[in-house]
């Protein structure tokens, strides 16, 4: 097994309001292996971006620890941070400033004097080149995201962490920038993630932690929790003025958004025979038939409405 | 050292850039002020026996230094909290101490640049010489030192700019105002003499004052070392809150 990058352990965070305190994180650890490909998903407000802030230095976590490669983010701060690299949610710049002049001053930031080789290949592979020398208020808004990477990668960060990089990219960028970020995954770099695309953390995502209400709801590899919490769904479309008998009727979800459809969900691929030979024995014809394989965004539902339906049961 | 020098620069270039606002605006208020005051008291006034115009320059020129170097620690730091790009500072290496060290010295050397405009934009007035020049570089070194933290603090404490300015001209200015940049405050009654002498900016001008011509209100010594406890005060003061991520880490 290799070394862990970033290990929380026991982590709780409190924001102090007047007569609300929030509790944004409760006691949660974890470990991230190097060179991973790890996600952190949640709805909004789950406590993933406190979780960040925590391991980046942003937050100041009120119990539990905290390593960056062995750099407890505390007491070796300067350590931990060499070794972070952070793409943060919100669309921040610096008006003052040029890209190159942006991307220079971050080096030196880390440290680094000659990085002009590194930083070409950068503004390259992010498609900036051309923008170079432009000011920071004159790009768009994914351009704006597109530096904020660029930012991130300066130093060549061993651990780099991706708070929802690619909001408000379009498709095209959004590919290229994945395929550099893979690449930078197959280099050694260790990544972590926050997305609320999840077919994005299902295609890149080795394993997943979901977080709800400040804690860790599920962490498993990616394929090991779809198997566990998503299955097979059959959906069929009637004929005009096909009717499902009530009996299969029982088993099924009708679709509202789409006339004269149902959905199983199946345990078992096998059972899909079991159903078309129902619906061939009630007389019913098809019209459409669609076979969905079990995804992460059914898992992420389900485990995250298991998680209200139990909160609906506390006292 | 390489990302303290990035810091400072980043600083320095900060205000560079926008140099028509931050070097010559304040350095044509300063020379607004000379015309204004030197056409109506010059014939009437004399202070230490010194033309009332070159007694008012050295004020002028502190004056321009202290709230300067305020204004350039303040301003970067809001300015970057509040649109978010503190952040890239923040995530880095730079310590602490790094990152007090360049706000402060950013903020003397606008403090000075401004200064020395000033200086250069009124040389002409006959009467001003420089007596002790080395008190004037360590009353400029200390005044910017000690605005510049108290900027730091300003910066941290200021959640939107209306807060900023409260401070900068509820506090600043009137301390500047009311420090003996214009008059002797030996020119004041003695109530008013004795709560000049609580301020601490007055001794900042003085001390500035007497390496012009060697004379002042208060014994050079005297303002340094009240300056500079002073300014140890209130730098140790932003270095902790600093330190300890004082709205800027949650």
């Amino acid at each position: 097994m290799s070394a862990v990058a970033v290990s929380v352990r026991q982590v709780s965070k409190t924001f102090a309001r007047a007569n609300n305190p929030v509790h944004a994180l409760h006691d949660v650890s974890l470990d991230i292996r190097q060179g991973e490909f790890f996600g952190l998903l949640g709805p909004n407000g789950a406590g993933k971006t406190t979780l960040i802030s925590c391991i980046a230095g942003l937050c100041r976590q009120d119990a539990g620890a905290i390593d960056v490669l062995g750099h407890n983010t505390r007491s070796d701060y300067r350590a931990a941070r060499q070794a972070l690299g952070v793409v943060p949610q919100e669309l921040v710049f610096d008006p003052f400033f040029s890209v190159r002049e942006i991307l220079r001053l971050q080096s030196g930031y880390f440290g680094i004097k000659k990085n002009d080789a590194w930083i070409d290949e950068l503004l390259a592979e992010l498609d900036l080149s051309e923008k170079a020398d432009h000011s920071m208020r004159s790009l768009s808004g994914g351009m704006k995201r597109r530096v904020l990477v660029a930012q991130a990668l300066v130093h060549r960060p061993p651990v780099i962490i991706l708070d929802e990089p690619t909001a408000g990219v379009d498709v095209a960028l959004r590919q290229g920038l994945w395929q550099f970020i893979r690449r930078l995954n197959r280099d050694g770099h260790t990544i972590l993630l926050t997305t609320h695309y999840l077919e994005e953390a299902e295609a890149l995502c080795g394993r997943l932690a979901l977080m709800r209400s400040g804690e860790i709801c599920a962490l498993e590899k990616t394929e090991t929790l779809i198997r566990q919490f998503a299955k097979h769904r059959l959906t069929v479309r009637l004929t005009e003025g096909g009717h499902l008998p009530p009996a299969l009727a029982e088993s099924a979800l009708a679709l509202s958004e789409m006339p004269r459809s149902w959905e199983w969900t199946l345990d078992e691929l096998a059972d899909i025979e079991s159903v078309l030979a129902s619906l061939r024995e009630s007389g019913c014809r098809l019209e459409d038939m669609k076979l969905s394989p079990p995804d992460l965004e059914t898992a992420f539902l389900k485990i995250m409405d298991g998680g209200r339906k139990q909160a609906g049961k506390m006292p | 050292m390489t990302a303290f020098m990035t810091l400072l620069r980043k600083e320095l270039l900060r205000f560079w850039k926008v140099g028509f606002q931050t070097v010559c605006a304040p350095v044509l208020t300063a020379l607004l002020y000379l015309m204004i005051f030197s056409q109506v008291l010059d014939n009437h006034v004399q202070v230490y026996g010194v033309r009332y115009t070159a007694f008012l320059i050295p004020g002028l020129v502190m004056m321009s230094v202290l709230q300067n170097a305020f204004a350039n620690s303040s301003s970067s730091l809001i300015q970057s909290k509040i649109t978010g790009n503190l952040v890239f500072v923040l995530l880095t290496p730079i310590s602490n101490l790094q990152f007090f060290i360049a706000y402060l010295l950013a903020a003397t050397i606008r403090g000075a640049v401004v200064g020395c405009g000033v200086l250069l934009a009124t040389c002409w007035v006959s009467g001003l010489y420089l007596a002790e020049p080395a008190w004037v570089l360590g009353f400029t070194l200390l005044g910017g030192a000690l605005m510049g933290a108290l900027g730091l603090i300003a910066g941290m404490w200021a959640e939107k700019f209306d807060q900023l300015a409260a401070f900068q001209n509820f506090l600043i200015l009137p301390l500047t105002m009311l420090s003996g940049v214009f008059y002797s405050v030996q020119s004041l009654p003695a109530f008013w003499q004795e709560l000049s002498r609580l301020n601490p900016l007055f001794y900042l001008i003085d001390g500035f004052r007497y390496g012009f011509f060697a004379v002042s209100d208060a014994s050079p010594w005297l303002s340094f070392g009240v300056a500079l406890g002073f300014t140890g005060m209130v730098g140790l003061l932003s270095f902790i809150l600093l330190v300890r991520g004082y709205k800027l880490r949650t």
